[in-house]
């Protein structure tokens, strides 16, 4: 069976809306293990063995290792993802500053946007320690559930 | 008089399931509005025809008086049936119908500014003898603090604007007002383009009881009354009528204190008078005026036999009132729940998506009214309600023992539901008992939730 690098992400967003700590997927020929790692960013590591087939999993090791749904990718940068689907909104209300801006410091639970869903506002927390280097979604802009809306840099 | 022969819905989901009913029983022919997320739902198979108005986004849709009256133009109908929420208690929608020549179901515009004005509301409530919780109008932070002292704390400050919930913001020290008061007044702009605000003494334990009148300009009359407490946020989960457990003086004063307050705006169709009830106390105070049909008028029409939108519709068509006080009979009683799409193990976090199952139930003494079938897609732009599980009997506890089999029979997959909590609420003893106020519920699912981390 061949994992794409698209099925490994897929995995981990699922795994990033769940509250489990670690998944171990065992099929006869392959074996693969991701844990949420300790770190402040959070974020996933993977393990991964081919079985007796000898055929590779057709992983790609580096980018799917990444954390928080993929997360640590080629700029070390953490991507703030939509907790559901519905329309994203930068500030609390028309008119009012955005909660943060590029460069605002965050941590974990700070408050950097809105995701309004049948009719119900949504908080997104940025669940990330570091500072915003780039807002991807724009102001009621209408986003799909794990969709990238910010990066943040990790703070070390 | 004008017949209405063709009728447009400007609304979606159940009640646009619900008005197209009536209708076909009527011989109307229907046109549903729908927005691009809903062309293919069961309210747009039902109807006569579907004109699509605009994209998903209710602003750009089912909000847009533009886009709502020139479809009604074009498909030549009679008379627009706003429904509930959406453009139904907005006057200048109402007026731009009358400026089209379409009849719109719904009071006039007069009657609509005077109920969405909530300061207004409550002056002509005063004028009609209603009770109104001490208060009124303010502009400055002077006369709010002069007020506030007489009113004392804890206090609301209130949008004139606002209503259902919405609007509203709690002072409990007097120091507090300055800051709340200015804030309350920016957001009133910037929710409704009016920063008046008004003060009101914050009455902390109550039920919310409201009685449902109708009125053809000249008569007005009432329905009974519908217990309206099991709220979380200011969201109607249950609903039942009658209020349960109210002394029949109470029940009385407050029957003649909304039709007082229908003939006093010499109302004009089906409107809903709300109020704030101290069971205890014996004591009542006016909330609100809709003026619209609501949510949870199926119990209404369970316990008195009478379709309300027939009704009216007959009112929309110019037609006197066809029943007298004397006419309308109260028979057992009936109970509503609202089965939403929200997890409420997450924290009642929404949840669109696509009914994969909808096995509904079914019985003497049980109705559904719904848009959801097995199929249907639950668009993540618009309110959560899936369905509404009515059931009556010939008491209370006939209704809702009929309610925890229909809830048992229900299943709905694909997207998370409340059935299981709206059958914790029904079958707990406090709620069985009757007469909770609308604070119960979020205690009660405070306590749950201790109950759950705890086991």
């Amino acid at each position: 069976m061949n994992l794409t690098h698209a099925d490994v992400e897929e995995i981990l967003k699922l795994l990033d809306a769940s509250p489990f700590d670690e998944l171990e997927l065992e099929t006869d020929r392959f074996k693969l293990t991701l844990r949420r790692s300790s770190a402040p960013a959070g974020g996933w590591t993977q393990e991964n063995a081919t079985k007796s087939s000898g055929k590779a999993a057709t992983v790609k090791p580096a980018p799917a290792a990444s954390a928080a749904a993929a997360a640590h990718v080629e700029d070390g940068t953490v991507p703030v993802r939509a907790p559901l689907i519905g329309t994203f909104y930068r500030a609390p209300k028309p008119g009012a500053p955005p909660f943060i801006e590029v460069g605002s410091h965050v941590s974990r639970d700070t408050v950097v946007g809105i995701v309004e869903t049948m009719k119900l506002m949504n908080s997104v927390y940025a669940q990330a320690v570091g500072v915003v280097t780039a807002i991807e979604a724009s102001d009621g802009e209408f986003v799909e559930q794990h969709h990238v809306l910010m990066r943040v840099q990790p703070a070390k | 008089m004008k017949r209405i022969r063709r009728l447009m819905i400007a609304n979606r989901g159940e009640i646009a399931v619900r008005v197209i009913r009536s209708c076909r029983e009527l011989g109307i022919e229907t046109v549903l509005a729908a927005s691009e997320a809903d062309l293919d739902s069961v309210a747009a198979r039902l109807a006569d025809r579907t004109v699509c108005i605009g994209p998903a986004p209710p602003a750009r849709s089912y909000l847009d008086i533009d886009a709502v009256v020139g479809a009604a133009v074009r498909a030549q109908v009679d008379a627009i049936h706003p429904g509930y929420g959406f453009l139904s208690e907005n006057a200048t929608f109402a007026g731009r119908c009358g400026a089209a020549g379409l009849i719109y179901v719904g009071p006039d515009v007069e009657q609509l500014r005077a109920a969405g004005d909530k300061l207004e509301a409550r002056r002509h409530a005063a004028t009609a003898g209603l009770p109104v919780a001490p208060g009124g109008a303010v502009a400055t932070l002077a006369e709010a603090e002069a007020l506030g002292r007489k009113i004392g704390v804890p206090l609301l400050v209130k949008a004139v604007g606002g209503g259902g919930g919405r609007g509203m913001k709690l002072v409990r020290r007097a120091g507090d007002l300055s800051d709340t008061l200015h804030l309350a007044m920016s957001e009133a702009q910037a929710a409704f383009g009016d920063a008046r605000v008004y003060l009101e003494r914050f009455i902390a334990s109550g039920r919310h009881v409201e009685v449902q009148i109708v009125g053809d300009g000249e008569r007005v009359i009432h329905l009974g009354d519908r217990d309206c407490s099991v709220q979380r946020r200011y969201q109607k989960l249950v609903e039942e009528a009658p209020a349960p457990a109210l002394p029949d003086e109470l029940r009385a004063a407050m029957h003649a204190g909304a039709v007082a307050f229908g003939r006093q705006l010499r109302y004009r169709g089906l409107g809903t008078v709300e109020f704030l009830v101290d069971a205890e106390r014996g004591e009542f105070y006016f909330l609100e005026m809709n003026a619209r049909i609501q949510v949870e008028h199926p119990v209404t029409e369970m316990i008195t036999g009478l379709d309300l939108v027939a009704e009216q519709l007959a009112i929309a068509e110019g037609r006197p009132l066809r029943l007298r006080q004397e006419d309308v009979a109260f028979r057992g009683s009936a109970l509503e729940c609202r089965v939403n799409a929200e997890d409420a193990r997450q924290d009642f976090r929404p949840s669109p998506g696509t009914i994969t199952t909808a096995v509904l139930p079914a019985g003497v003494g049980v109705r559904v009214d719904t848009h959801i079938e097995a199929g249907t897609r639950v668009p993540p732009f618009y309110d959560s309600l899936l369905a509404k599980i009515i059931t009556c009997g010939t008491d209370r506890a006939h209704a809702c023992s009929t309610m925890l089999t229909a809830l048992a029979n229900c299943r709905i997959e694909g997207v998370a539901n409340n059935l299981a909590l709206l059958a914790e609420i029904v079958a707990d003893p406090a709620f069985a008992r009757g007469g909770v106020d609308t604070t119960w519920l979020a205690h009660w699912l405070t306590r749950a939730e201790t109950h759950a981390s705890n086991s």
